[in-house]
């Protein structure tokens, strides 16, 4: 049964870890604006293809 | 066929706006102005041309802007720069602009690749919804007015106004909202999970004394940060409200805690029992749910502008050796020299040195013809300038004029929310705690004849299941559901705090222009003889090009898109215009200027019928009619008046004249009082007296004018046709077509308070069966375990729902 002790110190620190990336992610104003980052992702790297291609030409 | 579809492709391919026939070209692609074109040459030049793919002609129109050099000087002011930025360190600096402009996908590209336009900018970081832009550069490469400018060049021009030189407000209680959530949830649900052998009495097994203290040990060490950090505002409050000698809800919820903390932390060291911890951090967990319900806030509003969001951050002095240069406006001194633009607002009370100038007075009295002044004339704070350039003296400092004095009014000084009515919750608080109080002694005292060791155990569990849950959780559920269907149905209040305020309105009072009547002059009448489609064109071409208000509500109302353009073209500012053209000449303007202009005889002129706004034309020398121009009515407003119920009053207070009275009694004609020429201050002392009449107040308006009054009210409405647009300082902002559902949003938050004292009842019922168990002893983890999360979300379930359910039945809107 002592078994139960490492798991449960193991479960908690597991779930700690996940605590501290939720306070992470507060932290780093991911919290804040919940619109802009939903528009951002649209953007593809695109410029560099761009500029590859203006090269070329 | 092929004509129309070769025009139809001239669109800017900047700003999709309609183009000249002699539309600038440029790769392949057309322009609408000069303006348009740079912009597109200075991305092309940076590789940035992406910004046309992510939206069809994303830009905005530069041809209104036009950049001068000179404008920005102000931002290399030392004072000026440091209230902007946020901070400073070493040589990396952010500053956050307001852009009102960002409007799409490609704005945030754009925006945020700065950097490869300006050598210095290191990030640009975009807020879609408070529509602001964050920007941090080296200090040593660029500088705050190169920036500006950039953004100015590009059509993204931040809003530089007055209020950013006061102190910057500090945001940042969300963050911490959320991490108190985030440790409550994270306790309850680990405290929840080694609870379990507890609940099922796994007593039987031989180790189980161990497992015991290992699992209340660490139930424990959980609990300490929710009573620590998650619930410490509670506490804190209550001990504010204490120290105070007064009671607010904080209070009973504050007893909970520490009742079941304690009890719980006695139990597990004395051997006794479990404790409670599962259901005090489960407790904390949902208040802070609800907080984060009730401090739902509308990011990109802004309810508590003054003067200060409207004034310009700078202004253009002209020295005594005729040098021009922007200056910050609170350096003015009285005597100064100043030049205000066109559509430019007037800083602080002043008088014209320039012979003419037409000003209009709107913000100030929603007054909406433009006012002719001449040389001598004092011009007021707040005016705007139409036309040319205007010169004028400096005659008070910004914060003496006239607009600025309203400020000063009492109405403006006892503003926070300490001073307000207290809310529902917090009154009924003190019954609530003393009633709680007073069972909980009664039982210490009965228990203590029959059984004293079990008194106290009786007393705390009394305390524990009288903790005010669904009383802390019905108001923020109840009104963060009612502000949320309030803003689907286009009304965005500040706070939920002031659901209550408008649930009691009786007296309705209603601004004039800008809340009855659109703020532009809308209708437009022709009155003479036809006019054929090339004269239509030659019209809007003339009131197309001409910068006065009348004629760009003319040229909107003609919806002609082919313009002409004119050979000869010269305005005289608020007299008219004449324009030649190939074959013929056309003249817009008013009676003096059509007489001036042409040898038409006085009495081909027709006399008005009626007092309004009126422009004649005459083409080819020969007069043809006049343009009438009237204020439109809102849509809705008939529906609107007419739902006022018997019981509510309606005034109307406006700082026009009577021009629109027979329209306004006709429309309603239950009017309590119409008044018009009202100052703002006038308007401000109207509301006092309805106060004092023991009326419970809403008043209607837009304007700066309404400011006063708004402020002065129980509960002011600021209506806005465009929500990004500034607003005067308010309880509530109300898109312009919602104005119609008002008495019906009225209803729906005065049903909402009924759904409150429902929800009341639900949780008495709980509390009471908590109580039986409670004064007979039956108290056990499990019981309370299970009947604190189970109250806790069927109150939220129940407030939810049967608010959406009202609303659904009143025909408001409920989902998005």
């Amino acid at each position: 049964m002592g078994v139960i002790f490492v798991l449960i110190a193991f479960s908690l620190l597991v779930a700690l870890i996940f605590l501290g990336a939720f306070f992470w992610a507060v932290k780093t104003g991911q919290f804040d604006d919940p619109q802009t980052p939903s528009i951002r992702m649209l953007f593809d790297d695109e410029t560099k293809s761009n500029k590859t291609n203006t090269n070329q030409s | 066929m092929n004509i129309i579809q070769s025009i139809e492709s001239h669109t800017c391919y900047h700003c999709g706006e309609n183009c000249d026939k002699d539309a600038l070209n440029t790769d392949g692609k057309h322009f609408c102005c000069e303006g348009c074109k740079t912009v597109y040459s200075i991305l092309n030049d940076h590789n940035l041309c992406n910004y046309y793919k992510l939206d069809a002609n994303p830009g905005q129109t530069i041809r209104t802007t036009g950049v001068e050099r000179k404008r920005f000087e102000y931002l290399t002011d030392e004072d000026v720069r440091k209230k902007l930025i946020d901070f400073k360190h070493g040589n990396t600096v952010s500053v956050t602009f307001f852009i009102p402009g960002i409007h799409c996908t490609s704005c945030v590209w754009l925006l945020e690749n700065l950097q490869k336009i300006e050598e210095g900018v290191l990030r640009g970081t975009v807020n879609f919804l408070k529509r602001t832009l964050n920007i941090v550069y080296d200090a040593s490469v660029t500088d705050l007015r190169s920036i500006v400018e950039l953004l100015t060049t590009i059509g993204y021009e931040p809003n530089l106004k007055l209020e950013q030189l006061g102190e910057k407000k500090i945001s940042g209680m969300q963050r911490s909202l959320w991490l108190k959530l985030g440790v409550a949830g994270f306790c309850f649900g680990n405290i929840m999970l080694f609870s379990f052998p507890e609940y099922l009495r796994m007593d039987q097994s031989g180790s189980s004394e161990m497992f015991r203290y290992f699992f209340s040990g660490l139930n424990i060490a959980l609990s300490l940060p929710v009573l620590l950090y998650s619930s410490v505002d509670y506490l804190k409050s209550a001990w504010a409200a204490l120290s105070q000698k007064g009671i607010n809800l904080d209070v009973p919820i504050s007893i909970g805690i520490v009742a079941l903390f304690g009890r719980s932390l006695y139990e597990i060291l004395s051997g006794t029992g479990a404790g409670y911890l599962d259901s005090f951090t489960g407790f904390i967990f949902f208040l802070l749910i609800g907080k984060m319900v009730q401090k739902k806030t509308f990011d990109r509003l802004s309810f508590d502008r003054d003067y200060k969001s409207y004034l310009p951050i700078s202004v253009i002095r002209v020295s005594d050796f005729g040098t021009e240069r922007s200056i910050p406006v609170n350096k003015l001194n009285i005597g100064d020299q100043i030049i205000i633009r066109n559509q430019e607002l007037v800083p602080s009370d002043s008088v014209l040195q320039s012979e003419e100038a037409q000003v209009d007075y709107s913000f100030i009295t929603g007054e909406s013809d433009p006012v002719n002044i001449i040389k001598g004339d004092q011009i007021f704070a707040g005016a705007k300038i139409i036309g040319g350039h205007a010169h004028m003296l400096v005659a008070r400092k910004v914060e003496h004029s006239y607009l600025t004095q309203l400020w000063e009014n009492e109405a403006f000084k006892d503003t926070s929310m300490e001073n307000r009515v207290t809310s529902f919750a917090d009154r009924i608080s003190p019954h609530f705690t003393i009633t709680v109080l007073s069972i909980a002694l009664l039982a210490l005292i009965v228990w203590w004849q029959i059984e004293p060791t079990r008194a106290f155990t009786i007393f705390t569990a009394v305390l524990i299941i009288a903790c005010p849950c669904a009383l802390a959780l019905s108001t923020p559920f109840t009104l963060g559901a009612t502000v949320n269907i309030l803003s689907l149905n286009g009304l965005y209040l500040k706070s939920t705090d002031v659901v209550e305020e408008l649930s009691k309105a009786n007296a309705f009072v209603f601004d004039k222009t800008g809340t009855l009547t659109e703020s532009e002059k809308n209708s437009v009448h022709y009155v003479g003889e036809p006019l054929s489609e090339t004269e239509l064109k030659l019209v809007a071409s003339v009131s197309r090009k001409s910068i006065h208000p009348l004629s760009k509500n003319i040229f909107k109302s003609l919806a002609v898109s082919d313009l002409l353009n004119a050979e000869d073209y010269y305005e005289i500012p608020g007299k008219g215009a004449f324009a030649k053209f190939e074959n013929t000449s056309i003249c817009l303007g008013s009676r003096t200027f059509i007489l001036e202009q042409t040898d038409i005889d006085d009495k081909d002129i027709p006399g008005l019928r009626k007092p309004g706004s009126v422009v004649h034309i005459a083409i080819g020398g020969e007069y043809r009619g006049f343009f009438e121009l009237e204020n439109k009515v809102r849509d809705g407003l008939t529906e609107l008046l007419n739902s006022i119920d018997e019981g509510h009053e309606a005034y109307l207070l406006s700082g026009d004249n009577e021009q629109d009275a027979g329209k306004l009694s006709k429309l309603f004609p239950n009017w309590k009082v119409m008044l018009f020429n009202q100052s703002p201050l006038q308007k401000l002392n109207f509301i006092e007296d309805l106060k004092k009449e023991g009326k419970h107040v809403v008043m209607i308006g837009d304007g700066l004018n309404d400011a006063g009054a708004l402020q002065a009210s129980n509960f002011g409405i600021a209506i806005s046709d465009d929500m990004s647009a500034f607003s005067p300082a308010c309880d509530a902002i109300a898109e312009s077509n919602s104005l119609n559902k008002l008495n019906s949003l009225v209803d729906f938050s005065r049903a909402s308070f009924r759904i409150i004292i429902s929800s009341f009842v639900i949780s008495l019922i709980y509390n009471l069966t908590g109580l039986g168990f409670a004064l007979t002893g039956h108290l056990s983890p499990l019981v309370a375990a299970i009947l604190m999360p189970l109250s806790s979300v069927s109150i939220m379930a129940f407030t939810n729902i049967t608010t959406r359910l009202k609303a659904k039945n009143m025909g408001l809107r409920i989902w998005a």
